[in-house]
């Protein structure tokens, strides 16, 4: 990292803000309290800009943009919180709800679920839109870890853990559209894995129950990510 | 000024929001001063009166049978109420939804049944080919997710209605809770 | 290769063919080879061996005449165009080279169709052996890259093509110059060109035309393209589905680099170039440059978020320049007749041509190149001939499932981009379906949203899902199952998408929805009220009970 940093200043939802010049409008809200809802995005994993949760309002420009990966600019006014993001934002989770078979009060992870938090934070009470119901499948071949497509919101979190962290590259996304899904190898099982280091990296990134230990009843499954800026700090260090 | 009417419903779930309901213990007795409980599974009215004020809906719409009742229910009442998740989100009832109802069928009358295995044609009211929430079928007018919602915020929720406000309920309740 | 050896080949190549006196050109673009124009080919070879003029008279296979509704097509040296053409036709034919016409094959060439076109990117369809670089080089071919590499600076090129006022044809319309220019200035020792041959419109098959007709029209351009921006390496990106135009490329690139106008130092100067092709394995979503790239790189093809732009960090993260088939046709001309040349054809913001693939309710269908500005009435009544068996204009369908219908007022509007986004719609990749009153406007936004649905890549949630709800209304609607409710879910939809989604397919996907809604309310209003499809196109409501 060069010694000297340049420092941008702009404003977040009114407030005076200073980031350094590679950051993002995601990470200087971070730092300074201010919330942006996101679910594909993890600090310390890079980012795809795919949930579009964080789209975020920036005067003078007429299209909404992912905070997780737009930089800060100097003098940017950046509008979190619109009721029109909010809008969008509780229609795309909305849409989330009714792809799989979300059921809150059977999960894993109930009450522990970057989801459905963020549901209630957005003062979701009901989904508006018609609910899907596919068939989806369990694969618990795998002696220690499950995964539940029926919760998987193809975040992409355990794909880029698994590459960038791990470098084991098992997980990856096959299908296109709706009939996505997230796969270990070629879509063999997971518990035949041959690339798969049974790290758990994967599960603990996992926003929902869609991954998960065994053994976990509802609610029972807490995810521990306290590894991952640990492990990018040990990472940076030592470039 | 006469007392407002409320009613609460059990559609397809597990009575649970029910339990809950009477969760609210000595705070019912505050209730049944400021309203009467005309029609309820808890209560003995075999019919659902035409004029009422506020209707707490609990389950899913699963069968015919909750569907011509929701129906009913909708055009008796002012204000009616999503009571929990499987009102809301068919949750639990609604996991069937991806197998279809044969597999339901054959599981229930069929698989584990020793004497006279079969799906029976009278006094239990057909599936609809999937469990829905109940927006889906009629316009709801509050929602209160929870499995089941808590004791608290159904009496607050009740409370609000019954003086004319809009109760929130977004950050006191969610799915699941 | 020299500028002189050039100059040898193309002498060379019309002193042969001068040779001939009479000749027969018979289109072997995909169109008439998929009514065995081949065999026609084959017969007249048979024929005039037979006749023993083999020494006088030519039989040469050609790119696409454009009336491929009467396909396959034969043209003759004395200036006859024969439709419809069978195998058993060629002793006529071949008897009309030095008599009256085949009467019942002529196909009248005075007609709007052929007499409102004007051939830039076309001009050498139809006429050239798409298989020969020498038939290209003798219609001037290449001689656009020399010029570039000899006489001009690659500021000197770059600026001819922006004063030509050439915008991408690939759909967005984004000025060439400009891009040229950004890439030329990003920093990077290593460049790329990329040329996005994955044209995946439902109905659209200009570049495709194109490619197998004059590939090294294509070449040529990208040569130029690399010259100007400082690239060395490029890929064509062409999709799988189109066999004939891999093939010719395939044999183009060969072709050119046996010449030297592939390979290092060409003409002698520094400029080295080589060209690769990548197959497309049928995304139509890896037609969006980051996908595409994503794609050649030998990822998964999905998009991801601009900026950083492909001009800045694209193929393996260096600059990128990205150009669509039909804007690379275009660069040769520019740069042998000069952008000024150029910008006299079109409107003051869309300037030169535009190839349409015109398809649908129409008299002719087929490929044309009209001047930007023409207005939809003389595409569709002039060129196009009408609507057939005396029904109803309804529709004209623009940019694909990005793009929107354009009803009965908008037929006096000039066919530009800013025209067509005013409009709802889009220019597009030059698509053109036209509808009439046959066609049910509920079931052709249905037809569209399933399309952008199943090509959705899954990325992204307001696209991944949000296709998936749109279409089931739209599909409700068509079995009258649909209530307001549904439409204003719908239109919910469509402002999501738009201002949400991460691409262009899933920004755009709403086009289709937005245009009929915007046009044709009454026929959604018809499905939902009335429970009826005025053109009778959608079916009856389901069974109640199951």
């Amino acid at each position: 990292m060069s010694p000297v940093a340049t420092v941008k200043t702009l404003k977040i939802d009114g407030r005076d803000v200073s980031g350094r010049q590679e950051e993002t409008i995601l990470d200087v809200a971070r730092q300074n309290g201010i919330f942006i809802p996101r679910l594909c995005e993890m600090d310390g994993l890079s980012d795809v800009g795919a949930c579009r949760l964080c789209l975020v309002e920036i005067k003078g420009q007429n299209k909404l943009l992912p905070a997780c990966v737009t930089v800060v600019e100097e003098g940017m006014e950046v509008t979190t919180g619109s009721e029109r993001l909010n809008n969008y934002r509780r229609m795309i989770l909305e849409l989330l709800f009714t792809e799989r078979n979300h059921v809150c009060s059977v999960c894993v992870s109930n009450g522990h679920c970057e989801m459905q938090m963020l549901a209630q934070r957005l003062g979701i009470t009901h989904v508006h839109f018609p609910y899907r119901y596919p068939k989806e499948e369990v694969d618990a071949s795998h002696e220690r870890f499950v995964i539940d497509h029926n919760r998987c919101i193809l975040c992409t979190r355990c794909l880029r853990v698994c590459d960038e962290i791990e470098g084991a590259h098992t997980w990856d996304i096959m299908g296109r559209g709706i009939d996505a899904k997230v796969i270990t190898d070629l879509n063999e099982s997971w518990g035949t894995s041959e690339t798969c280091t049974s790290c758990g990296k994967c599960v603990q990134v996992c926003p929902t129950g869609a991954l998960f230990e065994k053994g976990r009843s509802v609610a029972e499954m807490m995810k521990r990510r306290q590894f991952l800026p640990y492990l990018t700090m040990m990472r940076e260090e030592n470039e | 000024m006469s007392k407002k009417k409320i009613a609460t419903v059990w559609l397809d779930g597990c009575s649970g929001c029910h339990m809950s309901f009477l969760d609210m213990d000595e705070r019912l007795l505050a209730l049944a001063g400021a309203a009467d409980l005309v029609y309820s599974p808890l209560v003995d009215a075999k019919e659902f009166p035409p004029d009422v004020d506020v209707t707490l809906v609990e389950g899913a719409v699963s069968s015919e049978e909750d569907l011509r009742k929701i129906n009913m229910i909708r055009e008796r009442t002012k204000i009616l109420v999503s009571l929990g998740d499987c009102a809301v989100t068919a949750n639990v009832p609604g996991m069937r939804n991806p197998f279809g109802t044969k597999a339901v069928y054959d599981r229930a009358y069929r698989e584990n049944v020793t004497f006279d295995p079969g799906v029976p044609d009278q006094v239990v009211p057909a599936l609809l080919p999937t469990s829905r929430p109940v927006h889906e079928f009629v316009k709801v007018d509050i929602y209160i997710p929870g499995c089941p919602p808590s004791a608290d915020n159904i009496y607050y929720a009740v409370t609000e209605l019954l003086e004319g406000r809009t109760p929130d309920l977004t950050l006191k309740t969610r799915f699941g809770s | 290769m020299t500028p002189e050896e050039l100059d040898q080949i193309a002498e060379d190549e019309r002193a042969e063919q001068g040779k001939y006196t009479e000749r027969v050109n018979v289109c072997v673009a995909a169109g008439c080879l998929s009514c065995q124009s081949q065999s026609v080919k084959d017969a007249l070879d048979q024929e005039v061996g037979s006749r023993g003029t083999k020494d006088r008279c030519q039989v040469k296979g050609v790119g696409c005449m454009g009336l491929c509704s009467e396909g396959p097509l034969v043209s003759t040296s004395n200036g006859i165009l024969y439709k419809k053409v069978e195998a058993a036709d060629s002793p006529a034919v071949l008897d009309s080279l030095a008599g009256e016409p085949v009467a019942r094959l002529v196909c009248p060439t005075d007609v709007p169709f052929f007499q409102r076109q004007k051939k830039i990117v076309l001009e050498n369809s139809g006429v050239i052996d798409p298989e020969r670089i020498e038939d290209y080089i003798a219609a001037n071919g290449y001689t656009a890259l020399i010029k570039a590499l000899t006489e001009m600076s690659q500021r000197e090129v770059i600026d001819e093509v922006t004063k030509s006022g050439l915008r991408g044809r690939g759909g967005a319309g984004y000025p060439t110059g400009l891009k040229w220019s950004t890439v030329s200035k990003s920093v990077g020792a290593q460049k790329y060109v990329i040329c996005n041959a994955d044209e995946g419109d439902p109905g659209a098959f200009m570049d495709r035309s194109v490619l197998e007709s004059d590939p090294h029209r294509v070449l040529e351009g990208m040569l130029i393209a690399g010259y100007a921006v400082g690239a060395s390496e490029a890929y064509i990106y062409v999709r799988a589905e189109y066999p004939l135009a891999i093939k010719r490329l395939r044999n183009a690139i060969r072709q050119a680099e046996r010449v030297g106008l592939l390979g290092s130092n060409i003409c002698g100067t520094r400029f080295s170039f080589r060209v690769d092709l990548r197959l497309g394995a049928g995304a139509f979503v890896c037609g969006e440059e980051t996908a595409l790239i994503a794609s050649v790189e030998g990822k998964r093809g999905t998009p991801r978020p601009r900026p950083p732009y492909p001009a800045m960090e694209g193929l393996f993260g260096k600059p990128t320049l990205i150009n669509n088939v039909e804007t690379y046709a275009n660069i040769a001309p520019i740069i042998r007749n000069g952008g000024e040349w150029y910008a006299q054809v079109g409107t003051e913001k869309s300037k030169g041509t535009k190839v349409f693939a015109l398809a649908g309710r129409v008299e002719n269908t087929g490929l044309v190149e009209v001047p930007m500005g023409i207005s939809l009435r003389e595409m569709v009544f002039e060129i196009g001939g009408g609507i057939p068996e005396g029904r109803k204009f309804k529709a004209v369908q623009t940019g694909g499932p990005s793009g929107g219908c354009l009803p009965t007022d908008c037929l006096d509007m000039p066919v530009d981009y800013e025209s067509l986004a005013r409009a709802g719609s889009i220019m597009g990749s030059g698509g053109m379906i036209v509808m009439d009153e046959s066609s049910c406007m509920v079931d052709v936004a249905k037809y569209f949203m399933d399309f952008c649905m199943t090509e959705s890549c899954g990325k992204c949630i307001p696209c991944r899902v949000g296709t998936f709800q749109m279409r089931r209304i739209l599909e409700a609607i068509g079995n009258m199952t649909a209530t307001e409710q549904d439409l204003k879910l719908l239109e919910e939809l469509c402002e999501l998408l738009k201002h949400t989604s991460l691409c262009g397919l899933g920004q755009s996907a709403p086009n289709p929805v937005l245009s009929t809604l915007r046009s044709f309310a009454e026929e959604y209003r018809a499905h939902i009220q009335e429970h009826k499809c005025p053109a009778g196109v959608c079916g009856q409501p389901a069974g109640e009970t199951l």
